[in-house]
């Protein structure tokens, strides 16, 4: 068996307008786990959907060698059969089948011409274990969280015997302890064998688990760091990356200018018809002027939800009790235009489902929330907005060739800016950002944490929901925890440590 | 000279540019060239004379589009926002009865049309309200309207069968022209008038464009190229202006195609209404959380749609001099048909009011073009029906969107 399993030689991939991958070489080790990482836009997503054939061959130029072969992909069935198995950004699961159908989804196990259901049970059960989710096989997708349909994911690619597997940040929407609990599979996966690339922003994971480490950067392998000698460090490979030291994760908030109360929700209570439980329990907070307010806890504590129950309650809750404040008046949301209407922004977590319109251009996203702005009469003035647009995408950095590029070819992190362009551009008093470094580089992160000081410092108030509990801790001047739909505790950001955090968020004593 | 020669070549790749970008759009009103010239020569082959490109069968053709190009008008809103109107055909027969018995009842015009027209917005308010309110899917909705307003049709024309409508004001509609005035040689004069106006309207508003856009410091087509284009669109509504002058002028029918065009596409364009369309088309949920009040916009269309329902049933029962117990039927397929043709997104949130006319115009020219060779009435709904399914699939290739996969 050679040692080296892959080698992609002298890749080049040209998008309209934009040159993705420019002459990259890129080689993995069997057996290893390699890490990509690069700044949105640099092309780890498009790298691996040509290793994948998503990107089928004639595509791009450039060779793959799989296991000293040359191959030529035309589609993902090809590279499967070549033991290559990609986990999107994008999950692909079907929520309304089964955990069983998913995993043999496209390659069932027959008995002749018909599904032999109980050997599927069979096998699931055991890729299941392997990948220790434990959960019937026949457990429908949509109600498994998504650090468990990640692990069905991985379990997929098991089944399809992967010698190979790619995974496309896999765990940007995990929690810390279900990223812990992937990170360990990962490793006990290439214990069996496996080799696993995995691209991700999070670099203490990459140093944590990665023996090497490749950078890209505009579209060019800039370099790969071998971890087997001497350990990588986070700030080594951010040099890399950015191409220059980055002294600060976090910046340096100038003066704080924190005013008096804006916006307060007062023993919040709200019932899900849907779910036919409370999602939401006497809920009590506030918000000052100039201050930035995070939001902790774990996946499912009620903190998106509390904030569309905020936000014109969207989802349609019942709410059952308390009010909200203000500017010192009590004021009720029917819909998102009336929270809009009274100062209010909300970034949804969720980019693709409900943050942007992905058919449509930079421009037509980033103004969407705030038209007014650009009336003329009863006209749109497409020129002023033009200029809007690119001012904002210039001062947040989004990668693309024009603010006429359609959202949807964007890069996952380019997408974001996008997202939070269109809430800057509407000028709300309050702005709740909900996960909003959800694969963003470590620069891009910078930039968006200064726009955020930049924006409290003009006495804007910022909510910040976030599973990253450093960049909780590292940006907010008090900290809400949450836990199954109640506040149970505030810590100002000073004394914000991880520990006292997760104790809050799984609501036990501090020993 | 060398000069010379790289602004040659900067013009020339400019244009090719500007070529592919709008390769979409051209590609209909080559069909649309290509089915002119192929209906021009069999008519030649067939019955030894090229009856297709006549003034008169131009004229003819327009005043037949007439009525599906409005309601293609309305159904390209409610493509968009990834509804659709079933009820269109039979909504439309049923509506232009209701006009012709109104004026068995010597109700003023006027009030006849505005009448019908209310009833329509109505009938698409009570429509829109059960799909977004309550939440009943369009397709379902719309389908069990077809089904009342075939009834309602059957039970206004049931006493004394098909209702002739005598009134010539009425007929004129979507038979008359505009008046004469004055003649220059064997042309009618208001008729060249008003296209002159109509090339110096748009010659006017371009230029305006274009120095806003200059002021802003955007990039803009270089002078010889927006020469170019404004000279192709002086051609082309000169060129139909002088055939329609020679025969009997613009006809009402034109003018009301126009008006109704330039007023939707104006909204889609420019106003913030038109966005919340596109937008919620886009991404309903993503809208919506963006401000958008879906459920009123998602009404809005659908009374937008009752309306042109009824301007097209009384378009329709003005063609035909009366209203029968069969109008309508399958108007809506012809709609909705014109508008995939013309590059609305099946999956919504993309589409132009202007190209879905000139969709309509396609098909029409097929029913017209099928009819004066004299082919029945059993292929040339097969034909048709091959050559969407044809136009739709290039349409997706090009666009490299599948509907599946
Ligand atoms: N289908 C497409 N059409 C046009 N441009 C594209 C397309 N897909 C990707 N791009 C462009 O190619 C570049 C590389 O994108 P890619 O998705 O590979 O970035 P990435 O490194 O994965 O970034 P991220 O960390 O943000 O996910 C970006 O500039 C992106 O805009
Ligand atoms: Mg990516």
């Amino acid at each position: 068996m050679s040692d080296i399993i892959l080698e992609m030689r002298n890749i080049s991939k040209s998008f309209p307008g934009v040159k993705a991958l420019d002459g990259v070489n890129f080689t993995v080790k069997t057996g290893e786990i390699h890490c990509l990482v690069g700044e949105n836009g640099a092309g780890k997503s498009t790298l691996m959907k040509i290793l994948s054939g998503i990107h089928r061959y004639g595509s791009y130029e450039g060779d793959i060698i799989v296991g000293g072969e040359v191959m030529r992909f035309h589609s993902i069935r090809e590279s499967e059969s070549a033991g290559i198995s990609i986990i999107n950004q994008e999950l692909a699961l079907i929520p309304e089948l089964s955990v069983a159908e998913n995993i043999f989804f496209g390659h069932e196990i027959m008995k002749g011409r018909l599904i032999d259901w109980n050997e599927t049970m069979r096998q699931a059960e055991g890729y299941l274990k392997q990948v220790r989710l434990n959960v019937p096989p026949s457990t429908p997708m949509r109600e498994l969280r998504v650090g468990s349909q990640q692990l069905v994911e991985i379990a997929k690619s098991l089944s399809k015997h992967a010698r190979l597997m790619i995974l496309d940040e896999p765990t940007s929407s995990l929690n810390e302890e279900d990223s812990a609990n992937l990170l360990n599979l990962l490793r006990e996966l290439k214990q069996q064998g496996v080799t696993i690339i995995m691209i991700s922003h999070r670099l203490k994971e990459v140093v944590q688990i990665a023996d090497t480490v490749t950078v890209l950067r505009d579209g060019m392998s800039v370099c790969s760091l071998d971890a087997a000698g001497a350990p990588v460090t986070e700030s080594e490979i951010i040099r890399y990356m950015v191409g220059r030291d980055m002294a600060n994760i976090y910046p340096v908030r100038a003066e704080k200018n924190i005013g008096d109360v804006l916006f307060s929700v007062k023993n919040w209570s709200a019932y899900d018809p849907k779910l036919r439980r409370e999602v939401l329990h006497d809920v009590n907070l506030e918000v000052r002027r100039g201050e930035i307010v995070g939001l902790a806890g774990l996946m499912g504590a009620g903190r998106t939800e509390l904030a569309l129950s905020i936000f014109g309650n969207t989802p349609g809750y019942r709410i059952t009790g308390g009010e909200l404040v203000m500017d010192g008046e009590s004021v009720r949301f029917d819909s998102p235009r009336e929270a809009i209407d009274h100062g209010i922004g909300y970034a949804t977590e969720d980019r693709k489902k409900n943050g942007l319109i992905l058919i449509q251009d930079i421009r037509f996203n980033t103004t969407f929330a705030n038209l007014k702005a650009l009336m003329k009469g009863r006209v749109i003035s497409e020129n002023e907005e033009v200029v809007q647009a690119n001012r904002l995408k210039d001062s947040i950095n989004i990668k693309a060739p024009s603010v006429q590029q359609t959202v949807l070819n964007l890069s996952g992190g380019n997408q974001q800016k996008v997202v939070l362009a269109k809430w800057i551009f509407a000028r709300p008093k309050l702005m709740i950002l909900d996960e909003p470094t959800r694969g963003i580089d470590v620069g891009a992160k910078y930039e968006i944490y200064s726009l955020m000081n930049e924006m409290v410092s003009q006495g804007m108030s910022i909510i910040m929901i976030s599973s990253e509990l450093l960049e909780v801790i590292g940006m907010s001047d008090r900290i809400y925890v949450m836990c199954e739909g109640r506040i149970t505790g505030e810590v100002s950001g000073a004394q914000a440590t991880e520990q006292n955090i997760m104790h809050l968020a799984t609501d036990t004593e501090v020993v | 000279m060398d000069q010379n020669k790289t602004a040659k070549r900067a013009l020339a790749q400019e244009s090719v540019e500007m070529l592919r970008k709008n390769i979409r759009n051209y590609a209909m009103y080559i069909a649309l060239a290509v089915i002119f010239i192929v209906f021009q020569v069999l008519s030649k082959v067939m019955l030894g004379k090229g009856l297709f490109l006549t003034a008169r069968n131009i004229t003819n053709l327009i005043n037949q589009t007439g009525y599906i190009a409005v309601m293609a008008v309305g159904m390209t809103l409610v493509l968009i926002i990834c509804q659709i109107d079933l009820s269109v055909g039979f909504g439309a027969g049923f509506l232009g009865a209701c006009a012709a018995r109104l004026m068995t009842m010597q109700v003023p015009i006027p009030l006849v049309i505005l009448l019908v027209l209310a009833l329509g917005v109505l009938i698409g308010l009570v429509q829109g309200t059960i799909i977004g309110k309550i939440g009943v899917p369009a397709f379902v909705t719309t389908l069990a309207g077809e089904f009342i307003f075939r009834g309602l049709l059957t039970l206004v024309t049931e006493a004394s069968g098909t209702i002739p409508i005598t009134n010539d004001a009425f007929n004129a509609l979507s038979n008359g022209f505009v008046p004469e005035l004055f003649t220059i040689g064997k042309y009618h004069g208001l008729t060249l008038l008003v296209g002159i106006v109509a090339i110096a309207l748009i010659f006017v508003m371009e230029i305006r464009k274009r120095r806003d856009m200059m002021r802003y410091s955007f990039e803009t087509i270089s002078a010889p190229l927006f020469a170019f284009k404004l000279a192709f669109f002086a051609a082309l509504i000169g060129a139909l202006t002088v055939v329609l002058a020679g025969y009997k002028g613009i006809s009402w029918t034109i003018i009301i195609v126009v008006v109704i065009v330039s007023i939707y596409n104006f909204i889609l364009r420019n106003t913030r209404t038109g966005r919340y369309i596109y937008g919620m088309g886009g991404n309903m949920e993503a809208a919506s959380l963006s401000g958008v009040n879906v459920k009123r916009t998602l009404i809005g269309v659908f009374a937008s749609m009752g309306c042109m329902t009824a301007l097209g049933g009384i378009l329709y029962a003005s063609r035909i001099n009366s209203a029968t117990p069969t109008a309508g039927m399958g108007f809506e397929l012809d709609a909705i048909a014109s508008c995939y043709i013309a590059g609305v997104s099946t999956t919504g949130g993309i589409g132009s009011v202007v190209n879905s006319v000139v969709g309509a115009f396609v098909i029409m020219s097929l029913t017209n073009g099928l009819n004066l060779i004299g082919i029945g009435i059993s292929y040339q709904y097969l034909i048709k029906g091959i050559i969407f399914i044809c136009a739709v699939a290039l349409d997706v290739r090009g666009r490299g969107k599948k509907a599946i996969g």
